[in-house]
């Protein structure tokens, strides 16, 4: 091994299920269903994947969805606003915490 | 410019077979169903330069069919009672007896197709085209690959997109994709169809969701409107080829369109109803074929030979490029086919 990621290795990503095929075939169902087409459409639940892909920093599904959402009909605008959502949201969610900063601070100063 | 043949060589060292997964899906070959479509190039030249055209049409191409050639089109058309004239290039309009060939196939009632890039009308000699496609109600089939100015001019160069805004008024003030939309139908007497292609090595989104996405973008924006939306995949041929070979995309893209095999749309093919004539008249399944010199499996090699007969029933030529056609909803000169 010599990377941790690998694109070829996405297409592995079913060799998982050698060793829990039950649990896989309820997996992949879901996630199938997931994203069909509801009361969102399949372009904004590309997008919405896209957006949380980067969110916990997956490159595997950072590769995977860009192709869905370019599939889907978005450009690389809508993408691209997309990930910022994705960014306002984690980069709020660190500064949030900093209540639990003063929380804790004040708790201890003077 | 890559040769046919090692387009086909490097499509097949890929090592999808397309009659493999023919042969998997319970279908024994494609063939010729009927002629319902003579699909005429009248030549590769064009004022734009696409980088998606399988044809690698420019301004610098110089191949036009011939008076002598469109005139053993019209020979066939009427022989063969063949209802639809699907007329491309290149830009056809700049074969100097397009106007003519149109104004015949009016005459003998045809359904009169063209593949315009809709710019040609802002050019000097062809500004009256928009009154003359009105004239003759010629159904216009225009490339319009995406409702962003960056993403259309990447792919056909700088300032198409506004000059194709431009057009579409133009022939929205003639009355062209001015109808009343039922689920994204239109009943407009003047069709107008856009054309979408993807802007890379991806296949294209769902037609109907394509199409709202278009409607509403354009008709925002821009005040304008349109017919149907065509979704059409990039075949992996010309300048497309270039453009995956030298990216490395090649064996990505080869994949995609392997494992998205559709046996629905294989069935549904528009070779299987159609004939393509070269500039030299030479005949070929479809565009495709044309383009990678893939001539029809007959006894009949030019059009000015023209028999129905000899020419339905016989075996489509098929290679690894006809999984361009048969991805996911499928793909034709008339968008996706289920």
């Amino acid at each position: 091994m010599d990377a941790y990621y690998n694109p070829c290795d996405l297409s592995k990503f079913g060799e998982i299920s050698k060793e829990a095929p039950a649990l896989w075939e309820k997996f992949m169902g879901w996630y199938s269903s997931v994203f069909e087409p509801g009361a969102l459409s399949k372009r904004e639940k590309s997008l919405i994947a896209l957006a949380v892909a980067h969110a916990v920093k997956c490159p595997y599904c950072i590769d995977a969805h860009t192709q869905s959402s370019l599939e889907n009909g978005s450009s690389k605008a809508q993408m691209t606003e997309a990930i910022h959502v994705a960014s306002a949201i984690t980069g709020g969610a660190t500064l949030v915490h900093s209540v639990q900063m003063r929380n804790a601070a004040e708790k201890v100063e003077f | 410019m890559q040769k046919p043949e090692e387009i086909i060589n490097k499509l097949s060292a890929e090592g999808h077979s397309f009659d493999a997964s023919l042969k998997s899906a319970s279908i024994d070959g494609l063939t010729s169903v009927s002629i319902d479509t003579l699909q005429v190039n009248l030549g590769y030249r064009c004022n734009l330069s696409c980088r998606h055209c399988h044809l690698e049409a420019s301004p610098e191409r110089v191949e036009l069919m011939s008076r002598k050639t469109i005139e053993a089109c019209l020979r066939a058309i009427k022989k063969g009672d063949i209802k639809v004239v699907d007329i491309t290039g290149g830009a056809p309009e700049m074969n100097p007896d397009f106007k003519w060939f149109v104004s015949e196939c009016t005459s003998l009632g045809c359904n009169i197709l063209v593949r315009s890039n809709l710019i040609i009308t802002a050019e000097d000699g062809y500004k009256d085209l928009p009154d003359f496609f009105a004239k003759n109600k010629v159904e216009i089939i225009a490339s319009l690959p995406f409702y962003e100015e960056s993403k259309t001019d990447s792919m056909r160069g700088s300032g198409v997109f506004k000059a194709s805004i431009k057009a579409i008024k133009t022939l929205n003030d003639l009355g062209y994709g001015r109808g009343t939309f039922n689920n994204n139908e239109s009943e407009a007497e003047l069709v107008l169809n856009l054309v979408y292609n993807p802007g890379g090595a991806f296949l294209p989104p769902d037609e109907a969701s394509l199409g709202s996405d278009f409607r509403r973008e354009l008709e925002e924006k821009y005040g304008i409107s349109f017919s149907n939306i065509f979704a059409l995949t990039n075949m992996p041929i010309g300048r497309f080829f270039s453009f995956l070979d030298k990216t490395g995309n090649l064996s990505a893209y080869m994949s995609r369109l392997a494992t998205s095999f559709n046996p629905l749309a294989a069935e549904s093919v528009m070779c299987r109803t159609m004939l393509s004539v070269r500039w030299d008249g030479s005949i070929f399944d479809c565009d495709f074929n044309q383009a990678l010199n893939l001539k029809c499996d007959s006894s009949i090699s030019n059009i000015s030979e023209f028999s129905a007969e000899a020419l339905i029933g016989r075996k489509i030529v098929t290679g690894a490029h006809c999984f361009g056609c048969t991805a996911g909803a499928g793909s034709s000169c008339g968008g996706s086919v289920v």
